[in-house]
């Protein structure tokens, strides 16, 4: 019997493994996908949502997104909403040890036309303004106290410092600062690893991409226009990155605070020691919280920053500024994460600390914590698929309290990188894309090789399963046309 | 071969077994294969600085964690990249204690072959076995 027999359809798009399926399982696991997605995910999705769904205080259902697949303690995709009041832990193992790795989005009022022929010259001067790679340090030159003020004071601390414009702030979760980030709670050595990353993409699978929306990939125009979106083959910038050493730092900081005291002072066992918890309701569940709120203002910070060289990049190449050239925010989203938030289960109004690694918060119309402005539409999300693909906007939807709210939160990868590698060669790969119209600039040409298009599952059969389970919907799909790779 | 890496555990992030002899050929082994992952031409680390590493901890296995933690470290505070030259490991009153040179320099972009940048050493499926050949570690990196 193969895994996929073990999981009982609820509907074409909810697979569930039952409480029974495991011992110590306090809920039961769902699996939000198409039936070809399920077949395809690798098994250790299902030992690890299980897992998931033995820790204390989780609520209603271990949860894997479509694009899921294997992690550390939780599956990349994993989504899990714990009662505060049921002694629901806070795991830095459901969050990431890259806090806050999230998606931006931004507009121009560029077209194809206009990029086209500069595109070379705006990719080659990205991959110089936005430092990428291995350990790579940026231009900002931070002593350690400004960082541990940055860490508390998010994008906030970004806009006052001139990296970016006010109106910036109203498209970032808590408008870019996280209330409770508490500098006290994080560690000289997670300074030390962060201080000099601000404004740095990363290594792996982060990248900087110039997109376009060409008219036949916009799904919903209205939708589209109001996000922007309103030129044929419009030219937009996506990007993906995180809290860089310094959220990596905390969470590790944590996890060994947390595997300390898990068993004998709380009688928490796991099955996983990814899974290393604390009652969030406890002082080192209460430290994580407020040091990892550091690590989601860092990351707010850190893309605020590489947006601000996205400006000035382009207003260099186009000798307009970028008030002129309108490279307006779109939204930033968090797809690694734990926030408290409300949610109506079986009637009842709860207070939730909802982790979603891997997962991208997806508010339907109306809800207060969405953005003033997309308030009556919805909350953006934002898909980042491979960078041979295309990557895709969506908007939450009311439908969507089964997941808590939560969606994909890119295309999910099926190969591993060491398989990847022995498949494709980088410079190989940049010369078919270049033939192809996709200009790409990579720090590494083995990490190229690994991010090769065909090592992600089809991105579009991830959007179409999160369209009909109901839990967001697309907008546009954006092709990629320049890539700086990290 | 002191280390090769596995093809089907892990999809985003990468994992590896590593072997040694002993404990110090174990963790020398298993920092190179950490190393290796971020930096494809080893060989082109020159010796130029050296870094005095001293840990301890109760477990073996949460010692070698402790120490492969130490150069994702140094990676992103001085952007140095480490090889380990010379590990001592010894037991008393149940606690493991370790001494290590480790050498290296600054990544410089046009010597040093890049792969992928290392976040963090995951305590998923994270072993250190005594075989009957010697050591045997298993770990997954954070990508």
């Amino acid at each position: 019997m193969t895994m996929v027999d073990n999981l009982q359809k609820i509907s074409n798009t909810i697979w569930e493994l039952p409480a029974t399926y495991k011992e110590g399982m306090r809920v039961p696991a769902r699996i939000i996908a198409t039936e070809k997605l399920v077949r395809e995910m690798d098994e250790a999705v299902y030992q690890q949502i299980s897992n998931v769904a033995t820790l204390p205080g989780i609520t209603r259902y271990a949860l894997c997104m479509p694009d899921g697949h294997s992690g550390y303690g939780f599956p990349i995709g994993g989504v899990a909403a714990m009662d505060v009041h049921e002694g629901g832990v806070i795991s830095p193992g459901g969050i990431g040890f890259d806090i806050n790795c999230g998606m931006r989005l931004m507009t121009t009022n560029l077209t194809l036309d206009d990029v086209k022929p500069r595109l070379k010259e705006i990719v080659d001067l990205l991959f110089q303004c936005v430092p990428a790679g291995v350990g790579s340090h940026g231009f900002l030159k931070l002593s350690r106290s400004d960082f541990r003020d940055l860490v508390e004071q998010g994008a906030r601390w970004c806009i006052e410092h001139d990296f970016g414009w006010n109106e910036d702030l109203e498209l970032i979760e808590e408008n870019g600062c996280i209330a409770g980030a508490d500098a006290a709670k994080i560690s000289e050595r997670a300074v030390e690893r962060g201080y000099n990353q601000v404004g740095t993409l990363g290594g792996g699978n982060h990248y900087l991409e110039v997109q376009v929306a060409r008219p036949e990939d916009v799904r919903d125009k209205e939708l589209a226009a109001k996000f922007g979106i309103t030129i044929p083959n419009q030219i937009v910038v996506m990007f993906h990155c995180g809290s860089r050493g310094f959220g990596h730092q905390v969470a590790t900081d944590y996890l060994q605070t947390f595997l300390k005291v898990m068993e004998p002072k709380y009688g928490i066992k796991i099955l996983d020691r990814e899974l290393a918890c604390a009652p969030l309701d406890s002082p080192e569940g209460r430290d994580y919280f407020a040091a990892m709120k550091c690590g989601l203002n860092m990351s707010f910070a850190n893309r605020q920053v590489i947006l601000h060289r996205i400006r000035e990049v382009f207003s260099q190449v186009f000798g307009r500024s970028a008030e002129e050239l309108e490279m307006r925010m779109v939204y930033d989203v968090s797809h690694n994460t734990a926030k408290l938030e409300r949610h109506v289960v079986d009637g009842k109004d709860k207070k939730l600390l909802v982790h979603r690694k891997g997962a991208t918060r997806a508010f339907g119309p109306g809800h207060e914590e969405v953005a003033a402005r997309y308030r009556e539409i919805g909350q953006p999300v934002i898909i980042g698929g491979s960078m041979e693909t295309g990557s895709y906007l969506l908007v939450g939807t009311a439908s969507g309290a089964e997941t808590f709210f939560s969606t994909a939160h890119g295309s999910g990868r099926t190969m591993s990188r060491t398989k990847a590698r022995k498949q494709w060669h980088g410079k190989q790969l940049q010369r078919d894309l270049e033939a192809r119209g996709i200009y790409v600039r990579s720090t590494s040409w083995a990490g190229l090789a690994e991010e090769a298009g065909p090592a992600y599952k089809d991105i579009d059969e991830v959007i179409a399963a999160t369209e009909q389970a109901e839990i967001s919907k697309p907008v546009a799909r954006f092709t990629p046309i320049g890539n700086v790779k990290g | 071969m002191p280390y090769h890496y596995l093809e089907e555990i892990g999809t985003a992030d990468i994992a590896f077994e590593a072997t040694g002899r002993d404990l110090p050929e174990l963790f020398s082994d298993a920092s190179d294969a950490t190393m290796n992952v971020m930096i494809d031409n080893l060989d082109a680390i020159e010796p130029r600085e050296t870094r005095h590493i001293e840990l301890s901890n109760n477990e073996i296995d949460m010692l070698l964690f402790d120490f492969l933690q130490e150069l994702i470290y140094f990676k992103d505070a001085e952007r140095l990249l480490l090889r380990v030259r010379a590990v001592q490991i010894e037991q008393r009153n149940e606690k493991y204690f370790l001494k290590a040179e480790a050498a290296g320099e600054p990544l410089d972009e046009a010597r040093h072959q890049q792969r992928a940048d290392v976040k963090a050493v995951t305590l998923h499926d994270f072993s250190v076995e005594k075989k009957n050949s010697g050591w045997k570690a298993r770990v997954l990196l954070d990508i």
